[in-house]
């Protein structure tokens, strides 16, 4: 009783925050009715009796995915209002196809129903109320499924690299670290007998050989220059 | 066969909620999901939500079958469909922002201009 009641009311406020997601109009309002669907979805895998699925579902969407999606739409200086444009034009396009297609889905699942030999057709059966669904979970996912598991890992580091090659960007006019001529730099290190208990004031402060002196800035000044000269 | 809604449940079997009920909440989210993207075809990070809403109620719906089969390889595949919704939401939104970055805006019907 109890347990149908929760279902009810999660279902009922992860369906109304999901048309809050696709309605809303300011993005920001969202990406929040998005956390609280997930939030709500969690709650449902935790009734189906999918503990893990849940905790996980909370921890990588909520705390990464939807996060993502808040820092996006808040560092991106977007006008929000001129992407409303045409809402009023596609709504009753996407309710039409949205319409057809629930109508499909209600025909293939009022008349579908398991086979007689389900049973005997599982792949790794739940081994019972004496393990905890993340254990046996774990049993499963590092035996039979090792490979999809390290597939997975690839995936992730795929879009990680990818996400990275993406959005890095050489900005010209910055200075960076350049390690190779660290590195390649040579007479600048040596070693040294220094007598023992002489200080920095004996011995001064040994610095390394002076590099080149940078080259003044001819052309900018000199076309600075003649600028100037023209003028008079 | 509803052995794992059984147990959660507690032995209480009036009002029982059916494998029904969680396939019906799946079916209204993946066509909230799929009204979203034709709402919102300018803003491409809406549609980026409404994708995530389809991938989710995949996921729910491979969970209800997971508990009424009681079999555990639903959750391991709704597990991998997580992966993947992970690393297509990150590569999405870096293509938004290299997208914004380069045009100084993100409406879905200027990428057009991509093609050839």
């Amino acid at each position: 009783m109890i347990a149908a009641l929760a279902f009810y009311l999660f279902a009922a406020i992860l369906i109304a925050s999901a048309v809050m997601v696709v309605t809303a109009r300011n993005p920001v309002h969202s990406v929040l009715f998005l956390i609280l669907a997930f939030f709500n979805a969690a709650a449902l895998f935790l009734i189906a009796g999918a503990e893990f699925l849940a905790m996980i579902l909370v921890i990588v969407y909520v705390g990464a995915v939807a996060v993502l999606f808040l820092f996006v739409v808040m560092m991106l200086d977007i006008d929000f209002a001129r992407l409303r444009e045409g809402f009023q034009r596609y709504a009753p396009f996407g309710a039409v196809v949205g319409g057809i297609l629930f109508l499909e889905l209600v025909l293939v699942l009022g008349s579908w129903s398991f086979a007689d030999t389900a049973d005997d057709l599982r792949l790794s059966p739940n081994p019972g109320a004496s393990v905890t669904n993340a254990e046996a979970l774990g049993r499963i996912l590092y035996t039979d499924y090792v490979y999809l598991f390290q597939a997975s890992g690839l995936i992730l580091l795929v879009a990680m690299i990818g996400a990275i090659v993406l959005t890095l960007r050489d900005r010209p006019g910055t200075r960076r670290q350049n390690v190779s001529a660290q590195v390649a730099r040579s007479g600048s290190i040596s070693l040294e007998k220094v007598p023992v208990g002489a200080g920095v004031k004996e011995l001064g402060i040994r610095r390394p050989p002076e590099p080149e002196p940078e080259k003044p800035k001819v052309a900018h000044g000199a076309g600075h220059g003649q600028g100037h000269g023209g003028h008079h | 066969m509803a052995l794992g809604m059984a147990r959660v449940m507690g032995g209480i079997t009036e009002m029982v909620i059916g494998l029904a009920h969680y396939l019906t909440v799946g079916a209204i989210l993946l066509v909230l999901g799929v009204f979203g993207i034709f709402l919102n075809r300018k803003n491409v990070i809406v549609i980026l939500m409404s994708v995530e809403l389809i991938l989710l109620s995949v996921n729910l719906n491979f969970v209800a079958f997971s508990a009424w089969l009681d079999d555990l390889t639903g959750q391991v595949f709704a597990m991998f469909v997580l992966t993947v919704a992970a690393a297509e939401a990150a590569i999405g939104l870096a293509i938004v922002v290299i997208y914004f970055r380069n045009r100084g805006s993100i409406e879905v019907e200027d990428i057009s201009t991509l093609k050839g």
